[in-house]
């Protein structure tokens, strides 16, 4: 009875090592002071009506930017321990980490900051912005996307639990077998890792399904495909690469599950298995990933470098097809992944050379920008520079990458921290840039009030500067043969990994000035309010409602009559007035999150092998599906 | 009330959700068919493919498509009680297939042939199992269908969610004739 009860779950699994404890001790303190604070000033009812239970896409959007802000300072404070840790453990010091649990940070760190952070700020700038471009009300489905959203959430306690009870997967953010498999990896973290993994990728699924059917069916009357604002389209091919990556790695992530659950054969070494066939299966899902990440990043490129160089967007239609042509191949170059694997010089020459292919559509749409700002009156606002600084360190980052498919030079770098330069490059120079610029860029159409100019410009600056201390070390360490995930390294290495670690904490402060920014901004937001709903003389429907925007977005529908449909309002006036008509918003509910925390009880169930509260979890879904499908009113009308 | 906007949404996402649950089988029956030699002494897929067996699933199956076909049309011209029965004729013949099936991979597992056997009997159990899954969510969710339509008759509501439930339902079948005949056929003649 006890064991149907609690599994393999035992009071030893709340005892950790001193580094570990105080890990511990930090989520459930925070855990404690939310509750407390919402208690204290008696807000759990309007937690709970205004946001926890509301479908309304701009405040789920806001959810989703809360989300990735909490779990990038997670991830960043791995990243830091990792630093810290590489710069002292040398000659004999073990550092103060031990090896597995410096695994564990590792894994955690990029698990974390792709599925928790990079995924849900992309989401949350979606979210709230891509119903606003296209002129539309809401999204698609808004009931779905309150579940997506807290799957994500339910996905990122797990691996928040995974520190309190119990540990988290050691075998690096992908969980390549035979190491993951249960004769390796016997403790609980790679199930923490599936099953937080599953649920979110579930919820991610979903989205992109929402997003993909808004996209094609909501746009305002008059948009036709070719005059979506770009990050519409960007956000349109992202969603197809979900639809189409992410059954992917479900399957991956099952099969792992199969293995060490019921003791299947896929991935084993025993019995017939074959490991190559997950990393295969993977990196199917795993390169259109980091596709899925970016294409939004250029997407929002393309929205402010035209407002800022006050110009409009150069070569729109061959942006178009850049963005395309990156999508259809991005599913052509998994096995880049992989040059060491042995699959033969062919098979290595077409993955080489689809690689470098893709470095062509990505140049199109570099030089656009580039173009787009020639002979601009360009305004070097805080967006402006993460644009700027995306351009500088993303080409390098190209580069490198080009450099990387070549299988010959592959094999020497391999597994080697040039690779992980190269990719942070990327994600952080490309990515996390591209939101940044996106974030400062939208912010005062989300909150009513613009953020504060020179604490952004500060962190923009220390962000630069402390990336490149961080990382441009390691390119130079990957070619010294420093490899990935080491917890001690050699003595020749110590004084690079000591500036990446300076680097590090330069980052650290840019972090601080972020956060800084938003208390700052907050605080004098009576001198930087956004009174016309168009504060940086935008040319796209988002700027042409009020900020924030009322629930309903639009008072009217817009009717469109070409590209820069709110630049073309403003030059040309409005051409059609349309008469006001009733509208139609969904109803609050809680089922989303119910269905999802009912999931979060299901997974924790798997994760250690409670069955009761699995099959009791599973059970609670089904039931809540169908108490929803029987609600009768989920919208609601304002009318004229 | 219904909102003008969302009337022809949901048909095109659930065929949009088709398309990514295609990619998920795709994902199976690749790894299926990498695994499929991978047998590793113990029983291979022509000695556990019992045809007429098969055959037997497969018609309960199809017909299974068919009837659901003949309850849309039964909703479309607003016949309730035809609605019903044709639904319930569609879950008892899903629910033959699926006590088929259970019988089938009991047998393999009492026979010594379980999933954790052979990396194939891992790929063979989880492509079909799967599929089987999808199965049985599909006959909760028609046991839903029919409640919806004993309790509000064959609305516009009503009918969006048989359009819906017989799309997936079709869909089913479909991969189960890509079973039926990579795994099945293939498998009875490949070796």
């Amino acid at each position: 009875m006890i064991e149907l009860l609690f599994g393999k779950l035992t009071l030893d699994a709340f005892v950790h090592g001193p580094v570990e404890t105080g890990a511990q001790l930090l989520v459930i303190v925070s855990a404690l002071t939310v509750i407390g604070l919402l208690t204290y000033f008696k807000k759990w009812k309007w937690l709970y009506r205004e946001w926890l239970t509301s479908l309304d896409h701009k405040k789920i959007g806001i959810m989703y930017l809360i989300l990735s802000g909490v779990m990038l300072l997670r991830g960043a404070m791995d990243a830091f321990m990792m630093r810290a840790q590489q710069a002292v453990a040398v000659g004999g010091n073990p550092g103060y980490l031990d090896p597995a649990h410096y695994s564990q940070i590792f894994s955690a760190h990029g698990v974390i900051m792709i599925f928790f952070v990079a995924m849900p700020f992309m989401f949350g700038l979606i979210n709230y912005m891509v119903p606003l471009q296209l002129g539309a009300r809401d999204v698609a489905y808004p009931f779905l996307n309150s579940m997506s959203f807290w799957f994500t959430v339910v996905g990122a306690m797990l691996i928040n639990a995974s520190l309190v009870v119990g540990e988290f997967a050691g075998t690096g953010w992908l969980a390549y077998p035979p190491l993951s498999e249960l004769q390796y990896s016997p403790g609980v973290g790679v199930d923490y890792y599936i099953w937080a993994l599953q649920i979110a990728g579930v919820g991610t699924l979903i989205s992109g399904i929402n997003f993909l059917v808004t996209i094609l069916k909501m746009r305002a009357p008059g948009m036709k495909l070719m005059y979506m604002p770009i990050f519409s389209w960007t956000t349109l091919v992202s969603m197809v690469l979900v639809i189409f990556a992410f059954p992917i790695l479900t399957v991956t992530l099952a099969l792992l599950g199969l293995d060490r659950t019921l003791g299947m054969h896929f991935f084993t070494t025993d019995l017939g298995g074959n490991a190559m066939m997950y990393i295969n299966l993977i990196w199917a899902w795993g390169h259109p990933e980091v596709y899925i990440l970016i294409l939004p990043a250029f997407g929002i490129f393309s929205e402010l470098v035209p407002v800022f160089a006050q110009k409009r967007l150069f070569g729109y239609v061959s942006m178009v097809v850049a963005t395309v042509l990156i999508g259809i191949l991005s599913f052509m170059v998994w096995g880049h992944h992989f040059f060491t694997m042995g699959a033969g010089a062919n098979v290595n020459a077409f993955f080489g050379i689809m690689t470098m292919v893709i470095a062509i559509p990505t140049g199109v749409k570099v030089f656009n920008w580039l173009f787009t700002m020639f002979r601009g009156r360009i305004i070097f606002k805080t967006p402006m520079l993460w644009f700027m600084g995306f351009v500088t360190t993303f080409i390098l980052g190209g580069m490198t990458g080009v450099l990387l498919s070549v299988p010959g030079i592959n094999f020497e770098l391999h597994n080697s921290l040039f690779l992980v330069a190269h990719f942070h490059n990327m994600i952080i120079g490309g990515v996390l840039f591209g939101y940044f610029a996106g974030l400062a860029y939208w912010f005062p159409k989300m909150f009513g009030y613009k953020l504060n100019e020179r604490l952004g410009k500060y962190a923009f600056w220390s962000w630069i500067l402390g990336f490149l201390l961080a990382f441009i070390p390691l390119y130079i360490l990957g070619f010294m043969g420093a490899t990935r995930r080491l917890s001690v390294i050699e003595p020749a290495w110590q004084p690079l990994f000591i500036v990446a670690a300076v680097g590090a904490c330069i980052i650290a402060l840019a972090l601080f000035l972020q956060l800084l920014q938003l208390v700052v901004s907050y605080k004098d937001r009576k001198k930087n309010l956004d009174v016309t709903g168009d504060p940086w003389n935008g040319r796209t429907l988002e700027w042409a409602t009020s900020s924030p925007p009322p629930i309903y977005n639009f008072a009217r529908i817009p009717q469109v009559i070409g590209r820069d449909a709110f630049w073309l309002m403003k030059k040309e006036g409005e051409q059609i007035k349309k008469e006001f008509e009733d509208i139609h918003l969904p109803n609050n509910t809680p089922i989303g999150l119910a269905i999802a925390v009912c999931a979060g009880l299901f997974g924790f169930g798997m994760v250690w092998h409670m069955w009761l509260l699995a099959v009791l979890g599973l059970i609670a879904i089904v039931a809540l599906v169908i108490i929803r499908s029987f609600e009768h009113e989920t919208e609601y009308e304002i009318k004229v | 009330m219904i909102n003008p906007h969302t009337k022809d949404k949901n048909t095109f996402g659930f065929w949009v959700y088709i398309m990514s649950d295609c990619v998920l089988f795709a994902g199976l029956f690749a790894t299926y068919f990498v695994l499929q030699g991978a047998t590793f002494g113990a029983s291979t897929i022509d000695e556990i493919v019992d045809l007429p067996f098969v055959l037997v699933e497969t018609i309960l199956l199809l017909t299974s498509s068919f009837t659901i076909g003949l309850a849309l049309l039964a909703a479309r011209s607003g016949k309730k009680n035809l609605t019903l029965s044709f639904l319930l004729l569609t879950f008892l013949l899903g629910l033959g297939f699926l006590g088929m099936e259970v019988f089938e991979f009991m047998k393999l597992v009492g026979e010594g042939s379980g999933p954790g056997r052979s990396a194939f009997l891992s790929a063979f159990f989880t492509l079909l199992g799967t599929h089987g899954l999808h199965v049985f969510l599909g006959l909760i969710w028609m046991l839903a269908v029919m409640a919806h339509v004993m309790l509000r008759g064959v609305g516009e509501k009503t009918l969006s969610k048989i359009m819906c439930l017989s799309l997936f339902w079709h869909f089913l079948d479909i991969i189960w004739i890509f079973i039926f005949t990579l795994v099945y056929l293939m498998g009875a003649l490949a070796f």
